[in-house]
C-alpha cells in the first residue's frame, strides 16, 4: 500500500490512539452523549493536529530541546483557540453545547503525543498525514461510542428520531444511563475489548505475573 | 548581503546550535510572537460576528422567557412584539431617560465611561462591577397603559466571570414572574447549571422583597419560604454572588429609585 494511505489508514484501527494507545479518553466521555457534539470536536481535533503536526515539522530543526514542549504546546494552544473563535462565531449554538472542552484540545493527549512522537522527526508532508490519521482514528471511536450513546439513551442519531419513545407514543423506553458518563467507560472498555479479541497482537503483555501460592488452597 | 563567506544575520541565527541560549530565548520569542499575532488576529476579525451571536442569543432567551409566562405569552401574541417598550432609565432619579436614541443605546461604552457611570465604593458593590452606568436599559410589558411585567437586565461577578441575567418581576414588583440568566461562564457542570431551565424554573412565584427591605435569598440547601432559592449544589459561590447581584441592582445604588417610581405611578 502506498505509505501516504498507510499513515492514514493505520491509526483507524492498527495504531487507534484510542483503542490500543488509550490516549484521550476524558473528551470522548465528555462530548460523546449526541453524535453532533462529536463530530464537531472531531473535526476541530484532526484539523488542529494536523495543522500543528504540520507547522511543529516544518521548523522542528531549529526547536531548542530544552524548551521543546512549551515551543509546541504553545503552537497547539494557539491553534485550539483560534478552533475555539470560529466555532463561536459560525457555530454558536454547538460552541455552547461543547462548554470547555474545545479548549480542552490542547491538552489533549494525543495532540503532543503525535507531535513530540512523530513531528519533531519527521518532514512535514508525513507529519501532517500522521497528524490527520491520528485524528481519523481518533474520530472514528468518538462517532462509534456517540452513535451507541445516542441510539440507545435518547432514541435519536444527528437529532433524527430513530427509535419512537413510550413518552411519545412509541415502544422505546430510553436508557438514561447510556447519557451519564459511566456509559462512554462501558462503552469504550468493550470496544478495547472487541478490537483486541479481532487483532490479538495488540494485547499487551502482563506486567507482573499474579503470586503464585506456596500451597494449594484447600476448597 | 550576498557575500556568500558573510551570510545573512538570519542564517547566522539559524545556524547557531540549538543548544544555545541567544537562539533558545530568540526561538521562545518568535513562537510566542507569531502565536499572539495569529490569535489576536483572529480574535479580532471575527469580533464582530461572536458579538451578533451573543446578542442573537441573548433576544431568543428573552422571547423564550417572555413566551414562557403565563399571561405574557397570551398577550404578545395578541398585541405582538410591540408591548415589550424597552425604557432608557435614569438609574440616579429612577425616571425615563429622553436624551437617547433607543437603536443606538450602548450602554456597555456608557458603563464603561466616567463621564456616565458612577463609581461604587465597597460597601455598595455587591455586585463587584466597579463602576455602575447612570443609564440603563429596561424592559415593560403593558396591557391598556398598565404595567403587566417589567424586565430588569442584572449583571455582576460570580465565581469566576460576569453573570447576566433578566429578572421578571409581576405588577405588585415583588413576584417574581421568572429568571433566565444568558450570560455566564461558570464552572461546567456546577455553577453552569444556573443557567439551565430546570433551575431556573424554582423562581416564578418567590418574593424578592417586602416593605421596602431586600429578602430574596439563594441558599445551599433547603429553601424554605418564597424568599429562598435553592442553590446549585457544588456551587455556593456563585449562589452567594447571584444573591449579592439581586441585592444589588433592587436596592438604592441599582433600580430601587426606578422601581420606586414605578410604585408611586401605581398608587
Amino acid at each position: 500500500m502506498l505509505p501516504a494511505l498507510r499513515a492514514l489508514s493505520d491509526p483507524l484501527l492498527d495504531r487507534n490512539p484510542v483503542t490500543v494507545h488509550v490516549l484521550g479518553i476524558c473528551s470522548a466521555l465528555a462530548v460523546t452523549t449526541s453524535v453532533s457534539t462529536a463530530l464537531t470536536l472531531s473535526i476541530a481535533l484532526t484539523l488542529v493536529l494536523g495543522i500543528a503536526a504540520g507547522i511543529i515539522s516544518l521548523i522542528r530543526r531549529h526547536i531548542p530541546s530544552s524548551i521543546r514542549i512549551i515551543v509546541q504546546i504553545t503552537i497547539i494552544a494557539s491553534l485550539v483557540i483560534v478552533a475555539d473563535q470560529i466555532l463561536q462565531a459560525f457555530a454558536y449554538e454547538m460552541s455552547q453545547h461543547l462548554s470547555v472542552f474545545v479548549s480542552l484540545i490542547a491538552t489533549n493527549c494525543i495532540v503532543l503525543g503525535r507531535t513530540e512522537a512523530f513531528a519533531l522527526h519527521n518532514p512535514p508532508r508525513a507529519s501532517m498525514l500522521d497528524g490527520l490519521g491520528n485524528g481519523a482514528g481518533y474520530s472514528l471511536v468518538l462517532l462509534i461510542v456517540a452513535s451507541i450513546r445516542e441510539l440507545f439513551g435518547a432514541g435519536t442519531l444527528l437529532g433524527t428520531q430513530i427509535l419512537p419513545l413510550i413518552a411519545e407514543g412509541g415502544w422505546y423506553q430510553p436508557m438514561r444511563l447510556m447519557l451519564l458518563a459511566p456509559s462512554a467507560f462501558i462503552i469504550l472498555g468493550l470496544l478495547i475489548w472487541l478490537v483486541r479479541s479481532l487483532r490479538p497482537i495488540q494485547r499487551e503483555a502482563r506486567e507482573f505475573a499474579p503470586i503464585a501460592s506456596p500451597r494449594p488452597v484447600q476448597p | 548581503m550576498a557575500d556568500p563567506a558573510r551570510p545573512s544575520p538570519w542564517r547566522r541565527f539559524l545556524d547557531r546550535p540549538n543548544t544555545d541560549a541567544a537562539k533558545t530565548i530568540g526561538i521562545a520569542f518568535l513562537v510566542a510572537l507569531s502565536a499572539g499575532v495569529a490569535v489576536s488576529t483572529t480574535a479580532v476579525s471575527l469580533r464582530p460576528l461572536i458579538a451578533a451571536n451573543v446578542l442573537a442569543e441573548r433576544e431568543a432567551r428573552m422571547n423564550a422567557m417572555l413566551a414562557g409566562l403565563p399571561g405574557i405569552g397570551a398577550l404578545l401574541a395578541e398585541v405582538g412584539a410591540g408591548a415589550v417598550e424597552p425604557m432608557i432609565v435614569d438609574l440616579s432619579t429612577g425616571l425615563p431617560a429622553t436624551a437617547f436614541d433607543l437603536d443606538s443605546f450602548d450602554q456597555a461604552a456608557i458603563a464603561a465611561d466616567p463621564a456616565t457611570s458612577t463609581p461604587l465604593s465597597r460597601a455598595e458593590d455587591l455586585a463587584g462591577i466597579g463602576r455602575r452606568e447612570n443609564f440603563a436599559r429596561t424592559f415593560e410589558v403593558r396591557r391598556d397603559g398598565r404595567l403587566a411585567l417589567l424586565v430588569l437586565p442584572v449583571y455582576g461577578s460570580g465565581y469566576q466571570s460576569i453573570i447576566r441575567a433578566y429578572l421578571a418581576l409581576e405588577p405588585d414588583l415583588a413576584t417574581v414572574a421568572a429568571f433566565t440568566v444568558y450570560e455566564q461562564g461558570e464552572t461546567p457542570g456546577l455553577g453552569a447549571r444556573i443557567a439551565e431551565p430546570g433551575w431556573q424554573a424554582q423562581w416564578p412565584g418567590k418574593i424578592v422583597a417586602s416593605n421596602g427591605e431586600i429578602l430574596i435569598e439563594i441558599v445551599p440547601e433547603g429553601a424554605t419560604g418564597p424568599n429562598e432559592v435553592d442553590g446549585v449544589s457544588g456551587a455556593s459561590v456563585t449562589g452567594y454572588a447571584l444573591t449579592d447581584i439581586l441585592h444589588f441592582w433592587l436596592g438604592p445604588m441599582g433600580y430601587g429609585p426606578y422601581l420606586d417610581a414605578l410604585r408611586k405611578e401605581h398608587s
